[in-house]
């Protein structure tokens, strides 16, 4: 019981939340056609975080936050000036921008010192979820001792403010989203700006990216950005059955992929070991085979 | 400044034969990416060969699996191509199947492919590093690429399949130039688009799996996109840019494999595509034909001679 409070329960609080987190705006991203931005989100922060890092000397949530807000904001401001002035295609633009961003990330990482010290290469790359432990669980009556619950792991809290400010503006806007969502031109008639509702849809994509992307790794993140809510697509055309759809996909993957991590080496009496982030990514891809392939509103709504 | 003089060395082709052959065949590389990137750009497949690039890392976790199971080194070559492209293909099929067969958009298509196969990657990566056979960490390299320690075979190889790539471009130049410049025009005189929207992907998805050694899975597609669009800008000639870009591609690759030849552990894919960005950011500027100041020359002179 202690073992699974100081071991299991870190990293499954971890794995969920940032599943959580990433699938409710996954949904908006997917609907203003925008999945493959979140993987872009995912690769630009990776330097602003090590920057950071770098200066402030601290992984607390707001250096974190501000180093990947400036990372966005510059890679925005690069992929508009390439589009706008220099007239380069759009996604040949994003895709120079993110890759010449991750690379510099990943060079500031590994000469930096910070790889040795807080975050490595790897972790951004494969997810670090078992990295997350709870030392102060003594027992169930921790989960009602303020002391030990100060001391779960940062990253806990980081994804906990995310998801409570990202749900809370979903919930705001969510007419406002519904509108953008399914049709642009009627949104701007009745006087809500498509332009707008979008520049906020990419910020809550860029803090649901921040918050996940130093606890779980780059691949949980971009799998939860599109794999929840594309499944949930397959089931309803509502779209507020198919936010809570997402959501109960996330959760699924997140309990069921790090289940099967944890168990499946035990019960065939393997010495191996499953990356947990890597295993939830990928139940959450079958989930969306599933569905892809016998969901009830696969096909296109024109011939349903 | 000894590291300079060091890098400089290294750039000169003086720094053993070894690292020569390598620098070589990392520039034919870079230099084939560079041409493919040109088809690849004008037909619009920059994010599925994002996707299709890093759906080879399950394709070479279960080549090195393979190896082993049957007696050979997890690292030898032939098996982690044929894998990496096996699973390629497979993902190249999956979205096509996404998209023609649900209601998902393509972008959706191409992001949820692209995760999945990562993560079924990743965990098979997890599961052989804990497997007692040993050669694990030489499948590190083909995530961030890496030119230190590449055996003098594998260098020719790849060069080799490089310069296929190009060639097979070179026979195709004006087929595929057509389709891409003006898709219509090809289609009403008969000529075969499906096919050689086919021989465009073949190509994007050979190229990948033979950059993966030395770029990395996760930053290959760059090598595909900026040559292109660098070379935009300092011509309009169909003909000429695909050099341009060949050359844009070859410099890049060339200049990072010396840099990570001078320092071992930096991984040669960020060093690639950061030069490829800032030969990016100078042709914006500087570009002949499209770059920033020629055109802001351009537009003063306009007036003055309409008046």
């Amino acid at each position: 019981m202690i073992s699974f409070l100081q071991i299991d329960l870190p990293a499954l609080l971890v794995g969920t939340l940032a599943a959580l987190v990433c699938a409710l705006i996954g949904n908006f991203l997917m609907l203003t056609r925008q999945s493959m931005l979140g993987d872009a989100m995912g690769h630009v922060v990776l330097p602003g975080i090590v920057i950071a890092f770098m200066i402030a000397a601290s992984t607390a949530t707001w250096v974190m936050l501000t180093g990947a807000f400036a990372a966005a904001l510059f890679a925005s401001l690069l992929v508009e000036f390439l589009r706008r002035s220099a007239g380069v295609e759009p996604s040949a633009a994003l895709g120079a921008v993110f890759t010449a961003m991750f690379a510099l990330g990943v060079l500031l990482l590994e000469q930096s010192g910070v790889a040795r010290t807080s975050f490595d290469v790897h972790h951004i790359l494969f997810g670090n979820i078992e990295t997350a432990i709870w030392p102060a669980a003594t027992g169930l009556s921790s989960l009602f001792d303020a002391n030990a619950l100060a001391n779960l792991p940062p990253q806990v809290a980081r994804l906990g403010f995310g998801l409570f400010i990202v749900a809370l503006i979903v919930i705001l806007l969510f007419k406002e989203l519904r509108v953008v969502s399914f049709d642009p031109v009627f949104a701007r008639t009745i006087g809500i700006s498509p332009r707008l509702i979008g520049a906020i849809v990419v910020a809550l994509a860029a803090l649901a990216a921040v918050v996940s992307l130093s606890a779980t790794g780059v691949i949980l993140l971009v799998a939860m950005m599109v794999c929840p809510p594309a499944t949930a697509r397959m089931l309803t055309d509502d779209l507020k059955t198919q936010v809570l759809l997402s959501l109960a996909f996330a959760l699924a993957s997140g309990l069921l992929g790090y289940a099967i991590a944890v168990l499946l080496p035990l019960g065939l009496g393997y010495e191996i070991s499953l990356g947990a982030a890597g295993t939830i990514a990928v139940v959450a891809g079958v989930f969306q085979l599933i569905a892809m392939i016998a969901g009830p509103k696969r096909g296109s709504p024109r011939n349903a | 400044m000894t590291e300079f003089r060091e890098i400089l060395a290294v750039l000169l082709l003086q720094a053993g034969y070894n690292t020569t052959v390598v620098m070589l065949g990392a520039a034919a590389l870079g230099a084939a990416t560079g041409t493919v990137g040109v088809f690849a750009m004008l037909r619009r497949r920059a994010l599925v060969a994002d996707a299709v690039a890093h759906a080879t890392l399950p394709g070479v976790a279960l080549g090195f699996i393979t190896a082993v199971a049957l007696g050979f080194s997890g690292k030898s070559l032939p098996f982690l191509l044929a894998g990496s492209a096996l699973t390629a293909v497979l993902s190249a099929l999956c979205i096509q199947w996404i998209v023609t067969h649900t209601r998902l958009n393509e972008d959706t298509a191409i992001a949820s492919v692209l995760a999945t196969f990562f993560a079924l990657g990743v965990v098979l990566l997890t599961v052989i590093q804990t497997l007692k056979t040993g050669g694990q960490a030489g499948l590190d390299v083909y995530l961030l690429g890496a030119t230190a320690g590449m055996l003098r075979s594998e260098a020719i190889t790849l060069a080799a399949f490089s310069f296929i790539a190009a060639a097979v471009v070179a026979a195709f130049f004006k087929e595929l130039t057509l389709v891409s410049f003006d898709t219509e025009y090809a289609r009403a005189h008969g000529f075969p688009v499906r096919v050689l929207d086919l021989l465009v992907l073949a190509l994007v998805l050979a190229v990948i799996v033979i950059g993966l050694r030395v770029v990395g899975l996760v930053l290959i597609v760059a090598l595909l996109i900026i040559p292109p669009a660098a070379a935009r800008f300092w011509t309009n000639h169909a003909s000429r840019m695909t050099i341009v870009s060949a050359i844009i591609g070859a410099a890049s690759a060339y200049g990072g494999a010396a840099l990570s030849a001078v320092r071992p552990d930096t991984p040669t894919g960020p060093v690639i595509v950061l030069l490829a960005f800032a030969i990016l950011l100078v042709s914006v500027c500087f570009g002949s034909a499209r770059g920033l100041v020629i055109r802001a020359l351009g537009t003063q002179k306009l007036p003055r001679r309409v008046s």
